[in-house]
């Protein structure tokens, strides 16, 4: 705060005029707004010291009654920067780092303060915070981590529901990976930086940021927010199986669960991974280069086998399925209504979705009972749209034979008149 | 006796069948390199029965309303018997009788058979012109699918344009603000009751006028066979071109089943209205020419919207057209009048503007 | 040799015998036109004929039959192209609504364990109003009437448009 007051006073004897500009500025500015003189002169200060009206107009403290005094200190009613920012006044300046958290939860950990203001406001975000990586390491001296200001933003601050915030779902991952994806800022800390590349190509961005589905997860989704953690590697599918459920009952009862944990592998994250989560294919079966199951069993034993039997029962499936698709398709495009074997087709792709979410039961016999339904179902679908052909068929026939009784006619008709006319 | 002669007796006892039909036997119809245009009002005719007897037939089963009318149609082309051959050939004939009757038209025209005393049946002719698209925008709108929903919607739209008496047109036309159940109702009123009993009058008219006045012939024919009438040639319309009639019609119902049996008319989407418009909406192709006319003119031209100016143009060409007749001057040897120019100016553009409007995305 | 005055093609009174060839026109025309015939009359009274399925109109579908169902259990239904679940509810009650998730459109069921409709894709749950009560699912799903008409359970969509 020196350095303003310095700043200042190299005008000279062109402060008081000054003053008073800034004064009539003030004057029109804060014309029917409660005293805020913080704001007269910061508004017209450059970075970093600069806090436009605009920006504060966004903060939804000040859209609360909060001034610039409520956090910093001082006296908001003074235009003399020195009885405004006075240490008696209770001016704190620039809140040290350390301190923020503190000076955060003075309102937000006091249920009776925030209850007058939003009654089902969460109050025990400091205590989260407290358990989190950031909270301890920043406890242990290390200012690099996150506090408050640096996820939610400061002076424009907005409620998470607000889609410019932030903290909104959407902009989560963008929030997160601006410390967690810069390497250099992340050099001496010992995780990757490529979380928020690999989450950018997954189902859940895509879902979420693209398609706006607002139940896909993002960063604190799985790590939690205040909290912020890695789940940890025997905690991942408890994550995962909140959506997911039949996937995770399958694999809880399979034998690759207890395989897993006794080798301290992270459940779900060994074939589908973590961040870069993308839409899985059957080729996870194969043996190609998406191939999950070589990574750790060996070509040519008992679980190769079962793998590729698995494989060619989910390719059966969805070849009946093509086929079936196929002939229905030149049926209606000739014209031949078969939407009852359209929305049949729909049940028969359902089946073989339930077959790929029973893979995780890792048991041949209950994939192919839902192979099994699905190829039933396929097989009837096919037979209605070769139902619907030969009715085509049938109807050519017909058109063919009425085309004759008409070229009789018209032959008939020529001769005849040919012979009255002669 | 034949058979024949006895039932021609009994009617001739009680109706004076033989003065009746006389006049009938002795039709006739000039000979020449155009003749073959003359056959195309009969096809009209034969189309139009065609479909007030496959509309009977669709009545049967089909229910105007908003919940019911998609449904219906879908029950007809999957569990009524022969249910798609009837819609599809309704669906068909229509558009080749629009076909047919502007051809009719552009015959007429271009053979120069509105002339005196011929202007009654031009009139009529064009009156019905304007009955047969207003049978196929009121039956358009009949499946209640998506396509058709929307098609009203722009179709009204534009209605509503029209200075003055636009919107209580539009309102009238829709049966009140925007196009719902209602619009069906009215429409299924229009398509059924209004335009067929208007359609039948001005077609008794139109062929008794034709009947009354005999058929046309070009003006240069026509100056030709006056001065030398033995170069003059004629067939007799019963049985000879009757007959003749009836093979062209008989082709008609050929291309009609292949088509109804080939290509049959699809049901589309039901009509949901609160769901946006779909990309690219375009009215039936009788339609398109004035369509497209409208989207290429400019938002504002002077003072006045674009789209009015269109909608006011389009009136009053359409007033031109039914008065076209009494325009041209009254010397018959005048062959090179201006009407064969704008008329083939016309064909031009209402071809090509189609075909834009047709390929235009 | 007809004059010139009278170059009109007649058909005269002349009764020429009745050559082959006459006989083989009269009968070739004579069947085409009763073919012909045939060809268009068979379809029209096949159509008069009215289908053994009725025409329920769109909005009305029979989803079961009483007796069907065991109480506290579900079925999914055909309505028009989209799938249909039809619930008895432990009380006896029937409800229907409509079977298509509101997330990604897969098809959900009724959970006897949960009493409640629930989707396997992403763990979404609606109540028995098909209020969307848990998981993804952004909207309810469209609840139906049900009618019990005889030993008929009759399924109608509610909207009007």
């Amino acid at each position: 705060m020196a350095i303003l007051r310095d700043s200042f006073r190299q005008f000279g004897a062109a402060r008081p005029p000054i003053a008073f500009g800034l004064f009539l500025l003030a004057a029109s500015l804060s014309f029917g707004q409660t005293k805020n003189s913080c704001l007269d002169c910061h508004a017209a200060l450059p970075e970093p010291l600069g806090v436009s009206q605009e920006k504060f107009a966004q903060d939804i403290h000040a859209q609360k009654g909060l001034t610039c005094a409520s956090c910093h200190g001082g006296d908001p009613t003074s235009d003399d920067p020195e009885k405004a920012m006075s240490r008696q006044a209770g001016w704190k300046g620039k809140i040290d780092r350390k301190q923020i958290p503190q000076l955060c939860g003075s309102c937000h950990s006091d249920p009776a303060y925030i209850r007058q203001f939003n009654p089902s406001l969460r109050t025990d975000q400091l205590d989260q915070y407290h358990t989190s990586v950031h909270g301890k390491r920043l406890a242990a001296g290390d200012t690099k981590v996150a506090v408050c200001i640096d996820c939610h933003s400061v002076h424009d601050l907005r409620a998470p529901s607000d889609p410019r915030s932030t903290v909104n779902p959407v902009n989560i991952a963008s929030t997160c990976s601006r410390c967690h994806s810069d390497a250099s800022y992340m050099r001496e800390y010992s995780i990757p930086t490529d979380q928020f590349a690999k989450y950018s190509t997954s189902v859940h961005h895509e879902a979420l940021a693209v398609r706006g589905d607002l139940s896909a997860p993002t960063c604190t989704t799985c790590h939690g927010n205040h909290g912020a953690a890695p789940p940890g590697v025997d905690r991942v599918q408890n994550v995962c199986s909140t959506c997911h459920v039949f996937q995770a009952q399958m694999y809880e009862r399979s034998s690759h669960e207890k395989a897993f944990q006794a080798a301290s592998l992270p459940g779900c994250v060994v074939c589908h991974s973590n961040h870069g989560i993308t839409h899985p294919t059957d080729a996870k079966l194969g043996n190609g280069p998406e191939a999950v199951c070589m990574q750790c069993h060996r070509p040519g034993d008992t679980c190769d086998q079962a793998r590729a039997a698995l494989l060619s029962d989910l390719a059966r499936l969805d070849v009946a399925i093509k086929n079936a698709d196929q002939v229905i398709g030149i049926a209606e495009s000739s014209g031949m209504e078969v939407s009852e074997a359209r929305m049949g087709q729909n049940q028969a792709r359902d089946s073989l979705t339930k077959a790929r979410v029973t893979i995780h039961s890792f048991r041949k016999d209950l994939v192919d009972q839902d192979i099994q339904s699905g190829l039933n179902i396929a097989t009837k679908n096919l037979q209605a749209g070769q139902k619907a052909m030969a009715e085509r068929n049938h109807r050519r026939v017909g058109l063919g034979m009425s085309l004759l009784a008409i070229g009789t006619v018209l032959v008939g008709l020529r001769l005849y008149i040919k012979k009255i006319e002669s | 006796m034949s058979p024949l002669r006895n039932v021609r007796n009994w009617l001739d006892e009680r109706l004076e069948w033989d003065e009746l039909v006389a006049p009938l036997r002795k039709k006739t119809v000039p000979l020449h390199r155009f003749s073959y245009w003359y056959f195309l009002g009969g096809i009209t005719l034969f189309l139009f029965v065609i479909q007030v007897l496959t509309g009977i037939l669709l009545l049967l089963y089909y229910r105007p309303g908003a919940n019911e009318a998609f449904e219906s149609i879908q029950y007809i082309m999957t569990q009524v018997q022969f249910g798609w051959l009837i819609r599809s050939i309704h669906s068909w004939s229509a558009n080749l009788m629009i076909f047919t009757a502007f051809a009719h038209m552009f015959s007429v025209l271009f053979l120069k058979a509105y002339r005196k005393p011929r202007e009654l049946t031009w009139v009529s002719g064009v009156i019905l012109l304007f009955v047969v698209m207003g049978f196929g925008f009121s039956g358009y709108l009949l499946p209640w699918n998506t396509l058709a929903f929307f098609a009203t919607k722009v179709g009204t739209e534009i209605t509503g344009q029209v200075p003055i008496v636009g919107r209580p047109m539009m309102i009238f036309l829709r049966g009140g603000e925007e196009v719902t159940g209602a619009t069906l109702t009215r429409f299924f009123g229009f398509h059924v009751a209004v335009l067929p009993g208007l359609a039948t009058v001005l077609i008794l008219l139109h062929l008794l006028l034709v009947q009354r006045l005999g058929i046309s012939v070009p003006p240069r024919l026509e100056a030709e066979w006056s001065a030398n009438p033995s170069a003059k040639r004629q067939m007799k319309f019963f049985p000879n071109f009757a007959l003749r009639e009836l093979m062209a019609w008989y082709v008609a119902l050929a291309v009609l089943g292949a088509l109804a049996a080939i290509f049959p008319w699809n049901l589309g989407v039901k009509a949901d209205p609160f769901s946006p418009a779909p990309a690219g909406i375009k009215p039936e192709w009788y339609f398109l020419f004035m369509f497209q006319t409208l989207k290429l003119i400019p938002a504002k031209m002077w003072f006045i919207d674009g789209e009015v100016v269109g909608v006011l143009a389009f009136g009053l060409l359409g007033m031109l057209w039914l008065l076209l007749p009494f325009l041209e001057s009254s010397q018959p040897l005048r062959t090179k009048s201006w009407i064969t120019g704008f008329a083939a100016l016309a064909l031009a553009y209402i071809t090509g503007m189609s075909l834009y409007g047709h390929l235009a995305r | 040799m007809p004059t010139p005055e009278q170059a009109i093609v007649n058909s005269s009174q002349l009764l020429p015998p009745p050559t082959p060839r006459r006989r083989f026109v009269k009968v070739l025309l004579g069947g085409g036109l009763l073919a012909s015939a045939a060809a268009f009359l068979y379809p029209v009274l096949r159509y008069l004929v009215p289908p053994t399925t009725a025409d329920l109109g769109g909005d009305s579908v029979v989803a079961g039959r009483v007796g069907e169902l065991k109480l506290n259990s579900g079925k999914i239904f055909r309505f028009g192209s989209r799938p249909g679940l039809l619930i008895r509810t432990a009380s006896g009650e029937y409800r229907a609504m409509s079977a298509t998730c509101t997330h990604l459109s897969c098809t959900v069921q009724y959970r006897d364990d949960l009493r409640e409709v629930w989707c396997a894709c992403h763990n979404g749950k609606y109540n028995l109003d098909g209020r969307n009560i848990s998981g993804p699912p952004p909207r309810p799903l469209e609840a139906f009437d049900v009618q019990v008409r005889g030993d008929e359970i009759f399924v109608r969509r509610r909207r009007e448009a």
